[in-house]
């Protein structure tokens, strides 16, 4: 495939990914086989020699996360892509770069588990395992896309947002996304300015550290860290991508949903309101740090929650714990490695209403 | 000899510094920053990129850039870094236990490609950060915390393991010969592509005291008996070598490096 920019191309979900790195000006990335993840690390071999930069194939995940952090602090912009038994081989790394505040993005295309589980499966039970995958207090930046367009420009804005917040960035697809093509506007290429890699003296470790790079162990020194790597994000909340909203203000039923899940929400609702029926969308984008304020203030006027994803309840109890009353938010999940249909919400919907 | 000013390369505001008394871990630090002061590198050239455990803990005593990785992975951070940074020249300094159990996947591929990188690997024997216990390096029937009885399992050679991976340069000798320790540190620092010394040094804490080979003296006199050149080790037969360290130069050569070759190549290469 050849580059051109600023013109519809029929991509995959994985396809965007690589060429919104590229075109953000991602110059390096480091992975390790896995499905269905394995394109992206085909097309980088492939298309990043030819941009000026490198494509290195490690020896394993552990290896893969550990390049990209030192090519970033060597100046490089630089990704992965995994999936689940990858990306939990990346976990203690993942907490290295949010610890050394080292931007990286990595892409996890969900694939079926635990485990091995079905590789070419789709599945959206990594929601907690992006989260808290990694040991210790921190927080991080995960972003959710919902298909090739949202691939492309979420993927493109990771980059911005890891180095903007000194953090890894974490694109969570799945597998139908990740093989899904659809047309996708690929963007001019952009200028990013460079914040690493100059020529001053760099201290860097994973040990709690003062601010001149120094292991410490003092009691004010951690808290303050600590603390400061986690409010540097949350605290900065409305510069992340925000969720997105359809349907009525005041709803008899809202769905909550991401990824692959709010393709299939976004027609039921289109469905719903052909039968002049109050339902609402909110489809997130960013998943941590939880949108809770909108979810709270939406949630609030809401009559039932409905939350639509492929686990068996991730993103349904952080719903819950944004306040919301708990009798009025519902699950709808799928665990048998296929993916929630339209007819499957809209029939939800329709029970809801029919039952109140 | 005349020692140069190594001085300007330690972080001295950091001092005391958390190693035992006795610990070998200043004298391969003091040999390192010797040679740097005798190569004459500015700061901003040279990194020194440790792992986790006692040795490694050396990046807070030096004023110049540090790297501190995870636990077994520093070598592949390294790798990253030395495609983003070709010019910098990176020293590794690691344990027994960081390179030789937990990060041996990624010592053997560092080697494979030959990235250009020196690394001194701080054989103490044992796992000293975590109280004494036994590592793939430490020698079989030694006591430690985790082998009250003795150690079953063979000692590793990781110098003859990095250079059937490819290593450009390996040595080995111990604290005790610090001329040659700076030799082999500066040769290895010198050379483009993968160098790797392995330095004997003394843990009195918990390998010497668990042994009981005596004090810190008495380790330093330990490891001079216990090291034989490489030559003499090769006329020994297998059993009498079980009882010795070998030490010398085990090979040298000037196989292009993995960024030279991955430039020339002009793909993708690992």
């Amino acid at each position: 495939m050849t580059e051109e920019k600023n013109r519809v191309q029929f991509l995959s979900g994985n396809e965007a990914c690589v060429w919104a790195g590229i075109h953000a000006k991602a110059r390096f990335f480091a992975g390790y086989p896995i499905s269905p993840a394995t394109e992206i690390a085909e097309i980088c071999a492939q298309e990043l020699p030819k941009h000026g930069g490198f494509y290195i194939q490690m020896e394993d995940e552990i290896g893969s996360i550990a390049a990209v952090i030192g090519a970033s602090l060597g100046g490089l912009r630089a990704f992965t892509a995994t999936s689940g038994p990858g990306l939990a081989l990346m976990q203690e790394n993942i907490g290295y770069a949010a610890m050394a505040e080292v931007p990286c993005v990595i892409i996890n295309v969900q694939r079926f588990g635990p485990s091995t589980g079905i590789a070419t499966k789709p599945a959206q039970s990594d929601v907690m395992t992006t989260r808290w995958g990694t040991p210790g207090d921190h927080s991080l930046i995960v972003l959710a896309p919902s298909g090739g367009q949202e691939c492309y420009d979420l993927t493109f804005a990771a980059f911005g947002l890891a180095e903007l917040f000194r953090t890894p960035v974490i694109v969570l697809i799945d597998a139908v996304i990740a093989h899904l093509r659809e047309k996708v506007t690929v963007k001019t290429e952009e200028k990013f300015f460079l914040i690493n890699g100059d020529k001053r003296v760099l201290r860097v470790t994973g040990l709690v550290h003062d601010s001149f790079g120094y292991s410490s162990d003092e009691p004010e020194v951690t808290e303050k860290l600590i603390t400061r790597l986690a409010q540097k994000i949350e605290g900065h909340q409305m510069l992340l991508p925000r969720p997105r909203f359809y349907g009525s203000e005041r709803p008899e039923v809202l769905i909550i949903s991401f990824g692959i899940s709010a393709r299939a929400a976004r027609q039921a609702v289109y469905l719903a309101e052909q039968e002049d029926l109050a339902v609402s969308l909110l489809e997130l984008k960013t998943l941590w740090p939880f949108p809770e304020e909108e979810i709270r203030k939406i949630g609030a006027k809401a009559k039932t929650v409905l939350v639509a994803e492929l686990n068996r309840g991730q993103v349904q109890r952080e719903v819950r714990a944004c306040g919301i009353s708990p009798e009025k938010v519902r699950g709808i999940n799928k665990i048998d490695t296929t993916v929630i249909t339209p007819s499957e919400i809209l029939n939800e919907i329709l029970t809801v209403i029919k039952n109140d | 000899m005349v020692i140069p000013d190594y001085k300007k390369y330690l972080a001295g505001e950091r001092l005391p510094h958390i190693w035992c008394a006795g610990c070998g871990n200043g004298i391969i630090l003091k040999a390192l920053l010797i040679v740097l002061a005798e190569l004459n590198f500015k700061s901003e050239e040279i990194l020194l990129a440790t792992g986790i455990g006692c040795a490694s803990r050396a990046g807070d005593y030096i004023s110049f850039q540090r790297f501190q990785g995870t636990h077994g992975r520093t070598l592949a951070f390294v790798t990253g870094l030395k495609i983003a940074r070709p010019n910098l020249r990176v020293i590794c300094l690691i344990g027994d236990g960081d390179c030789a159990a937990i990060g041996i996947g990624h010592l053997i591929h560092a080697a494979r490609r030959n990235l250009d990188v020196a690394v001194l690997v701080a054989n103490n024997l044992n796992y000293g950060m975590t109280g004494g216990q036994f590592s793939p390096l430490t020698p079989t029937k030694s006591l430690t915390s985790t082998s009250r009885a003795g150690k079953l399992g063979a000692t590793l050679d990781i110098c003859r393991l990095v250079e059937v991976a490819g290593a450009n340069y390996v040595a080995r000798t111990s604290v005790f010969y610090h001329g040659e320790l700076r030799k082999f540190i500066r040769e290895a620092i010198s050379k483009t592509g993968f160098s790797l010394v392995e330095i004997l040094t003394p843990c009195p804490t918990y390998y010497g005291r668990y042994n009981k080979i005596g004090g810190p003296g008495e380790m330093l006199i330990w490891f001079r008996d216990k090291t034989v050149p490489l030559n003499k080790y090769l006329q020994m037969n297998p059993e009498e070598q079980k009882e010795y360290f070998w030490r010398g130069k085990l090979v040298e050569r000037d196989a292009p490096d993995f960024y030279t070759r991955c430039k020339n190549g002009g793909g993708p290469d690992d």
